[in-house]
Formats: structure tokens, sequence, C-alpha cells
């Protein structure tokens, strides 16, 4: 069963073509990749899909069972409450906010308390803030963070911040999560750990994963369906055993070059 | 633990209730003059400005220079309600209804422009605010233009500003510790991860400006029942860069700070009030000092809290328990000319010989 659909998708920034005529699909429970050389357009997927960029042209569509409903051009804050979370290459946590904020902000769509309890802090104002750090806290938990919650997230060290981002993206109980290179410059006891907390919220969280990685071990070894781009256009797509044999794909990354030899 | 958050509760409000009788007791009995009183008076209202930018500046990061517009609004309201009608009613309805003209402004102005960031927004409010000075000055026929409005009786006394004054703290920190609130300073953390979990910037920040302008108002209202007159520049560009001083100095993001900030300030200009001459040097001097050692504003974005007064007790009790050992060592360094290879006066002896 499909999730997201992308359909010729195409974002030009003036003349340059930054991603022409992408079409993928993922299904619904899927752990797919997204690789490709640096400058393919893989981060720029992602802007167009979370809403960060509006596309040229070409649709996307998040379904929800046999529903889809097209999310092109909505603005960040819709398409995540539509259900797709992301993370950022460059780390964007809340650096100057606690552990414990930065979740809890994430959590704000499931608030149900009106503005106007703001002010007074009624009863059930306090039951749901109650709510949402039990929640946050268990959250927390499956990153190992609920001891450092009162911590401000720019004193965790640097794989830390990564799960924090993890942790955050979840705590908005998408359907679909995109990772835009959660293994960078982490060290491979690091990536493996990683890969297990990967596995992990997907079974706990009935995840959908979509990410991008420049760690080839990482990928292989987790991701059940790869696409590949280069210079903005798909170039190949299939299970890790495919992608490694391909011949285009081994052209993009090592040079023509390099199937003679 | 929903217990003992109404026993704190519980203190508080009494601690606040003893604190009002207090001062009225001691107005009461004269004890503290008119000269203090007008004090009070003017530290109250600076606080409800200050707490409310520090709103909209300080917590949800929208860098306004438009808060004297916003009290203007007020004060014109309230002026012109109790003109017609002079009773205590006609001063609640002014200030509530000043309050609402002012976040209703908040509103349009903050739609179109809460888009800009940084100095562009600053300098939108900026004209903004002189937008609204320039109508009061024009509009002869209600405001009485550039000569102002005389009021013929004051409504604001100790209640009212003590009443004001804590509602705003009160309110406004009851925001920024809720969802909404935080959703507010995660805009100022990280505009573009904030939309990506969720948030609604544009409207987060309407929402911010809009309360800040409200409490606005409120301030502007109260200053106009209580200073008899009002002219529209009393609310210009300088009274704007005034609260922002206030915010800056007492830390973004601290209620506390800009409480203090705004108390200490108005202390310092009004006991400098005899020596005018130099007082602004000595206020920009001060500025500059808080500046360099503690370019945060006094609070950072921290808030007063007992743990942290308990913090400052233990490490001001150690460091005065270290004072005679300290002395001694001092004296020792002094007396032998040389002192450990570490010690700082040693190292110092040794670099000027």
């Amino acid at each position: 069963m499909k999730l997201l659909e992308v359909k010729k998708l195409t974002k030009s920034f003036g003349g340059l073509m930054a991603v022409s005529n992408v079409s993928m699909v993922i299904d619904k429970g899927e752990l797919a990749g997204l690789i490709g050389p640096n400058g393919a357009g893989k981060t720029t997927v992602f802007n167009l899909i979370t809403g960060m960029y509006s596309p040229s042209s070409g649709t996307i569509t998040l379904f929800d069972g046999e529903q889809g409903k097209p999310i092109q051009g909505q603005k960040p804050n819709k398409i995540c409450n539509a259900g797709v979370a992301r993370t950022f290459q460059n780390i964007r946590l809340f650096r100057d906010l606690t552990v414990l904020d930065n979740v809890r902000i994430a959590m704000h769509r499931s608030v149900k308390y009106r503005l106007l309890s703001c002010f007074v802090h009624s009863p059930g104002y306090r039951s749901e803030e109650q709510r949402i750090i039990d929640e946050s806290i268990e959250l927390l938990k499956i990153f190992n963070l609920d001891g450092k919650k009162d911590e401000l997230a720019r004193n965790l060290p640097y794989g830390e911040q990564r799960h924090l981002e993890i942790a955050r993206a979840l705590a908005s109980r998408p359907k679909l999560l995109l990772l835009d290179e959660p293994a960078a410059g982490m060290n491979p006891a690091e990536t493996a750990q990683l890969s297990e907390i990967i596995r992990k919220v997907r079974k706990l969280f009935n995840l959908t994963i979509l990410l991008i990685e420049h760690d080839m071990s990482l990928v292989m070894k987790i991701c059940e369906r790869i696409y590949v781009l280069d210079f903005g256009s798909v170039i190949a797509n299939g299970s890790p055993d495919e992608i490694k044999s391909n011949e285009r794909v081994i052209t993009a990354y090592l040079g023509e070059d390099a199937i003679d030899a | 633990m929903s217990k003992g958050f109404n026993k704190k509760a519980f203190i508080k409000t009494l601690a606040l209730l003893l604190a009002f009788s207090v001062v009225q007791l001691l107005i009461r009995f004269n004890i503290i003059s008119y000269y203090y009183q007008d004090i009070l008076a003017r530290v109250c209202i600076n606080i409800i400005l200050a707490v409310s930018l520090n709103l909209i500046t300080g917590f949800t990061g929208q860098f306004s220079l438009g808060h004297a517009g916003f009290m203007s609004i007020g004060a014109y309201t309230c002026a012109l309600i109790i003109e017609r009608v002079p009773t205590v009613y006609g001063f609640i309805a002014g200030v509530i209804l000043g309050a609402l003209l002012a976040a209703f402004a908040g509103f349009l102005v903050g739609l179109p422009t809460l888009r800009l960031k940084g100095d562009y927004l600053a300098i939108a409010t900026l004209g903004l605010s002189e937008i609204i000075r320039i109508l009061f000055i024009n509009l002869d026929s209600i405001t009485n233009g550039a000569a102002g409005l005389y009021l013929q009786r004051r409504f604001v006394n100790w209640f009212w500003l003590y009443l004001f004054t804590v509602s705003t703290v009160v309110l406004i920190s009851n925001f920024v510790r809720s969802s909404h609130g935080r959703a507010c300073i995660s805009i100022r953390e990280d505009e573009i991860a904030a939309e990506a979990v969720g948030i609604n910037t544009t409207k987060y920040k309407v929402i911010a400006f809009m309360i800040g302008s409200f409490f606005a108002g409120v301030a502007g209202a109260v200053y106009a029942s209580y200073n008899y007159f009002i002219e529209p520049n009393l609310f210009n560009f300088s009274k704007s860069i005034d609260i922002l001083v206030v915010v800056v100095l007492g830390g973004l993001g601290s209620i506390s700070g800009s409480i203090m900030a705004a108390t200490v300030l108005e202390l310092i200009s009004s006991f400098l009030q005899s020596v005018a001459a130099i007082r602004m040097v000595l206020y920009a001097v001060l500025l500059i000092l808080i500046m360099l050692f503690r370019p945060g504003g006094l609070m950072g974005s921290r808030e007063l809290s007992v743990a942290m007064l308990t913090e400052l007790r233990k490490k001001a009790i150690a460091w005065l328990k270290a004072m005679p050992a300290r002395a001694v060592h001092a004296v020792r360094s002094i007396a032998k000319g040389s002192g450990k290879p570490g010690d700082k006066s040693a190292g110092k002896g040794r670099v000027d010989g």
C-alpha cells in the first residue's frame, strides 16, 4: 500500500534544475533510502516533500489508507500536521532550550487546551501538561535521554543531539519520517547504535522511513528500497543488491573508468 | 503533586496580598511620600511595558520598536472615555477598551509585518508607531492634536497600579510556560525547525504580538489616568527605545529580569534628577557597563527562583568562609614577594618585573 507518491517533481532555482522529473513511491511501513553524490538534489527533494520549498511542477501525494491528499506547496507546519516529520542535515535543535522542551514543543499539535487556558492554568491545563511531560519522557527513554531531560540541548554530545532530533521528530507522531543524513559525523560504533534505534522506532511507532545517507554500510544494511539521485534525476531504484550492481550508479559514484577497471 | 502545587500557589497569593497591604498601609500613614508614590507608579507602568515587550522581543524573538505606539492607543482610548464618563467605571472601561484596541492594532500590523525579520521588522514597527503618533497629532477634533488632552481626575491609585502590574506579570508568565508559549519561544530559537515540528509560526507571532500590544494598551491607559495629561509626543520613538532598553538590560526572555531592570532604571533616573546635567551620561555609562559585563542582560534568559536564591546563598557563604584563608594567602604571598607557581599575584609580579 502506498504512503507517499511523488510524481514528476521538478524544482528549478533560476536556470538551475536542482530536481527534475523525480518520481518515487514509498510504501507503508517501508524503510527506503535516498542516495546520490554530493549536489545530486537529495536534500532539495526532502525540502520539497516537507514544504520548505514549493515545487516548480509535479505532485506529492500523501496517502491515508486509499485516500490520497496532495501536499505539494503547502506550508511546513501543515505538512508536519499531515504526518510527515523530518530531521535536518545540519542539526537544528532548539539549542538554548532543555532536552525536554525540545520534545514538548513538537507535541504542541496534540495539546488540547485552548489559548485562554494558558493564562489561568486551569486543572484541565495541568493534567494536559502532565500528560505532555509523561509522554515526552517515555519518548526520551527510547533514546536513553530521559536522564538528561533538564540539560540544554546545546550541551549534549553530538551523537545525542542527533538522537534528540529524531526524538523531537517522533514527538509530532508522524506516519512518515524523513531523516537527512542521520549518521553524518558519527563513528562506526555510533552508526551501529543508530541503525538499531532506527529499526526499533520503526517497529514501535509503525513508521515509514525515508533516509538520506552517505554511509553505504548503513544504507545497504537497513534500507529495503533505494532510490539513487544524480544531477536531480532518479537514475536507479531497487533493492540494495540491485543498486550495488547497477552500472549507472557505479558510474555516478566512481566515474566512467570504474566499470572497465 | 497537585497538592504541592496548590500550596505553592497559596503561598504566592499570600505574599502578593501581603506586599500590597504593606505598601497600602505605608501610603495610608504617609510613610511613603508623594515623591516615592510617584516613583512607584512609574515603576509599575514600566514593568507592564517591559514585560509585555519582552513577550514579543525576548520570548518570540520579534524585534519591535513600536511599543510606544500601542501604548498611545491605550492611553488615548482611556483618556477619551474618562473625559466623557469621569467615574471609576469609565476608567475601567477605558483600560479594557484601550487594551483591546491596542491588541486589534497589533493584529492589523502583525499580519503583514511579521513576515519581515530582524532589522526590517524593527524599521516597520518603528514606522508604524510614528504613523499612530502623527494620526493622533492630526486628528485634532478628537484628540486635541499636539496640545494634548487634560484629565480632571485621577482614578489610578496604588490598588489599580498593583492590580494591573501583578495581573500582567502573572498572565504573561503563565502564557510563556504553556504549550502555546513554548511555541512562541521555539520561533525565537529556530524558526525553520519550529515550522518543521508543526508550529504555525505566523499564527504564534501574531498571537504574541497581540498579547504584547494588549498589555501595552493597559500600560498606556493606566499612564493616561495617572498623569492627568497626554500628548502624542510622549509616545515617540525614544519612548519605544526606553522600553526596549529595559527589556534588553533585564535579559531577553526573562520576566523577572524585566521587572528588576524596570525598577532599577526608574530608581536611578529618579535619584539622578538632582544632577540632571550628568544624568544621561551616567545612565549611558551604566548601560555600557552592563552590556560589557553581562551581555545577556541582568538575568540572561533565566528567571529568579527560590532554587536560584539558595544557590546564590550557598555560593556567598562559601565565598565568605573562604575569605580569611584567602586574605592570609594574599598577605603571605605579598610578604614573600613570590608564591607558588600557579599563584596569580606571583605570576603578575613576574610579568611586571
